[in-house]
């Protein structure tokens, strides 16, 4: 449906021995909003710098538009990026913040050969005549993007005058206003609250819509991720774990490691007895997954709402309620089933110590394959611990300590 | 309170030996040797202290910039350096000012004098010899008088000398404070300059630099200001010939020509100008420096 814009191929990124960034092949396609998700120190946010070209991966390539653009330096290249602290330049006001870029002579751009590759491009960049806006065209594009990023009126305030969301827009308006192809966005709302976070994930997504760019979005937040993406690419210790649509992410997880970050999720230990039957607990249910090996061990993933509580007579399984927390919508209790502590949401009140017992339907299992991540995710023996670290908004700055080094001026 | 009872000290010292002296200043300034009130101080300077007057600020003028066009390239190149090497330099940079200051100056008169260290050593590599034979040589050829007998350069007691002097003592005053600045900038500054496509020049031009402004600033006064009231630089590098500012204060509160009335309108007349100096320039840089500091 749209074009391919960006490929890294086999990139492989080594940070002083550590491998941050793992083989990784991946494509962008133009015009999509694609959220690079994973816990801190995933890689993320360097296979974002790659792009923006602050670091040139160890092995691989990446590509812009078939051309390969490892050796080009970030000011030459068609992307533009929204860093994690805005950056955003204290000597100058808003206004001039956002006219920063367009201000700069540029080479003219004749189909992207202002981006040619390092080794034949060098003599050619010379040559290339620049270009400088009129101030009239620059005036008029700052106003709109100005505009476009609800700012009107705020041209000649200092950006540490404003608040956080503001600068936010700033440093999105500063951005965009040079029409780069690509938009980088390094976990732009970490900074902000709850609150405005909701309404920037709606004003980011309206705004990618309107411009018609393409958006490469990084954050930790599955939420976030779920709510604006096209794409979503989850990724841990340096490599892709699944890429596809928020839909596909959440239902049909690849492995544990995907099913536990995105959402909650019960994983327990099941034997695939036939296509569309599946063992757990000693216990054989209906699914509706087929293609796995008879008697083939697998890990089913049961998300929390999908569990429907019966009286013990009706149960499949029964359980003892260990905890309960109301949510405001719903409860999350924790019922014990034979020593596996499992997540249930549920609208009926249980007290603590009562019996219960539960009905899956075929559709609430996920059957995945075995992997690495198998046995380490999906037990909520430590509920509690895992919902602070799951619930606060915690801001960290993914491979900063890695990185440090590595910058160049 | 109670915090700001323990600057009591501190006030109590900054009365006594820096307001009530510059009152004195200020009183001797306008007072004659009998007591009276005067402005004969400020109305008998004539020509000559004009011309000393412009000497001092342009030497000093010339120093600051010298400092500055060494100075920040060095602060901006250490600045870049590893952690480990930046405080071995620092330290280096440092070091001469953990030395007396008047042992630097003498050391410099020892190399600078016309039988010093530079001129035996332009001997020895036989530097006037060669200059000595291509004079012969023209005035044979072209009938000129030009002199063969150079046995030195002359560099002690020189405007140039002086100006050198000022620089070797106060080029640190220069460098650290635009090193501590352009040190405290944020990476990600630059690496959003150069994602809206400023080649490094440009980087530098439209950030680092204004961004280090405020660095610049102190850097100048904090070299500027001694270089102008400086009299021992003077004294020991210019010899009698190069007379400044702080030469003649000097004189009037320690030389033959005692008269601390007249000393002190000259120191006066030097403050104010300093004040004025400062306080152009600090508008000059306003806009720069508030946005750094907030």
């Amino acid at each position: 449906m749209s074009k391919e814009l960006i490929r890294l191929k086999d990139v492989s990124m080594t940070f002083d021995g550590d491998t941050v960034l793992d083989n990784m092949n991946i494509y962008f396609n133009d015009k999509e909003f694609l959220t690079l998700l994973g816990p801190s120190g995933c890689g993320k946010t360097t296979t974002l710098r790659i792009i923006g070209g602050f670091l040139v991966p160890t092995s691989g390539d990446v590509f812009f538009d078939g051309v390969r653009i490892n050796d080009v330096p970030p000011y030459l290249r068609q992307v533009n990026t929204v860093f994690q602290k805005y950056a955003l330049f204290p000597h100058l006001n808003v206004y001039d913040n956002v006219a920063f870029g367009l201000r700069i002579p540029k080479a003219i751009e004749e189909g992207g050969t202002d981006i040619d590759s390092g080794s034949s491009g060098k003599g050619k960049r010379k040559k290339a005549k620049k270009v400088k806006l009129s101030k009239k065209e620059i005036d008029q594009r700052v106003r709109e993007m100005l505009e476009v990023v609800s700012l009107k009126g705020f041209e000649k305030r200092t950006v540490s005058s404003l608040s956080g969301g503001q600068q936010q827009r700033v440093a999105i308006a500063r951005a965009l206003v040079n029409r780069p192809k690509v938009l980088l966005l390094d976990e732009p709302l970490g900074a902000l609250d709850m609150r405005l976070r909701k309404d920037m994930q709606q004003e980011l997504k309206r705004i990618q819509q309107q411009m018609g760019i393409t958006f490469i979005y990084v954050t930790h937040d599955q939420e976030e991720a779920l709510a604006m993406s096209d794409t979503v690419v989850v990724m841990n210790n340096g490599k892709i774990q699944q890429i596809g649509t928020p839909e596909d992410i959440y239902n049909e997880p690849k492995n544990a490691f995907v099913a536990d970050f995105i959402g909650e999720s019960n994983i327990v230990d099941g034997i695939m007895r036939a296509d569309r039957l599946v063992e757990i607990f000693g216990r054989q249910f209906q699914c509706v997954d087929s293609g796995f090996e008879k008697d083939e061990p697998v890990d089913v993933v049961i998300r929390p709402e999908d569990v429907d509580i019966v009286d013990v007579s009706q149960g499949a399984l029964t359980g003892l309620v260990t905890s309960v927390t109301f949510k405001g919508m719903h409860y999350d209790i924790i019922v014990d089933f034979k020593g596996f502590k499992w997540l249930i949401e549920t609208t009926d009140f249980c007290p603590v110590g009562a019996r219960i017992g539960i009905k899956l339907d075929p559709d609430s299992f996920h059957v995945m394959k075995k992997s690495e991540y198998s046995g380490m995710y999906g037990d909520y023996s430590s509920y509690s611990a895992e919902y602070d670290e799951i619930g606060d908004a915690e801001y960290q700055e993914e491979d900063a300590v890695d990185e440090e080094e590595y910058y160049e001026s | 309170m109670k915090a700001r009872a323990f600057a009591y000290p501190y006030i109590f010292w900054m009365a006594l030996f820096v307001v009530a002296p510059i009152l004195i200043i200020v009183v001797y300034a306008f007072t004659s040797s009998t007591g009276s009130l005067t402005f004969d101080n400020f109305t008998s300077m004539g020509g000559s202290y004009l011309t000393v007057f412009g000497r001092s600020f342009l030497l000093a003028f010339i120093a600051t910039a010298i400092c500055l066009l060494i100075g920040y390239p060095v602060a901006h190149a250490l600045a870049k350096e590893k952690a480990r090497l930046q405080g071995m330099i620092v330290m280096i940079i440092m070091l001469p000012m953990w030395m007396n200051f008047l042992l630097r100056t003498y050391s410099w008169m020892s190399i600078l004098e016309n039988t010093g260290l530079l001129n035996r050593f332009f001997a020895a590599i036989g530097l006037f010899d060669l200059i000595n034979a291509i004079s012969g040589f023209i005035n044979n050829t072209f009938g000129t008088h030009l002199s063969t007998e150079l046995e030195y350069f002359e560099m002690i007691n020189t405007q140039g000398a002086v100006v050198l002097g000022m620089v070797y003592n106060y080029l640190p005053f220069m460098i650290l404070p635009i090193y501590s600045v352009i040190l405290k900038i944020d990476v990600s500054y630059l690496e959003a300059a150069r994602d809206l496509g400023a080649p490094p020049r440009t980087v530098f031009r439209k950030v680092v630099f204004p961004l280090s402004l405020s660095g610049v600033l102190s850097g100048i006064t904090m070299v500027f200001v001694p270089a102008v009231s400086t009299f021992v630089i003077s004294d020991l590098l210019g010899g009698a010939k190069i007379m400044l500012l702080g030469n003649l204060i000097q004189m009037q509160f320690l030389g033959g020509t005692y008269n601390p009335h007249l000393g002190s309108a000259i120191a006066l007349i030097m403050m104010i100008v300093v004040i004025i100096c400062m306080t152009v320039m600090n508008k000059f840089g306003a806009e720069e420096e508030q946005a750094v500091m907030f």
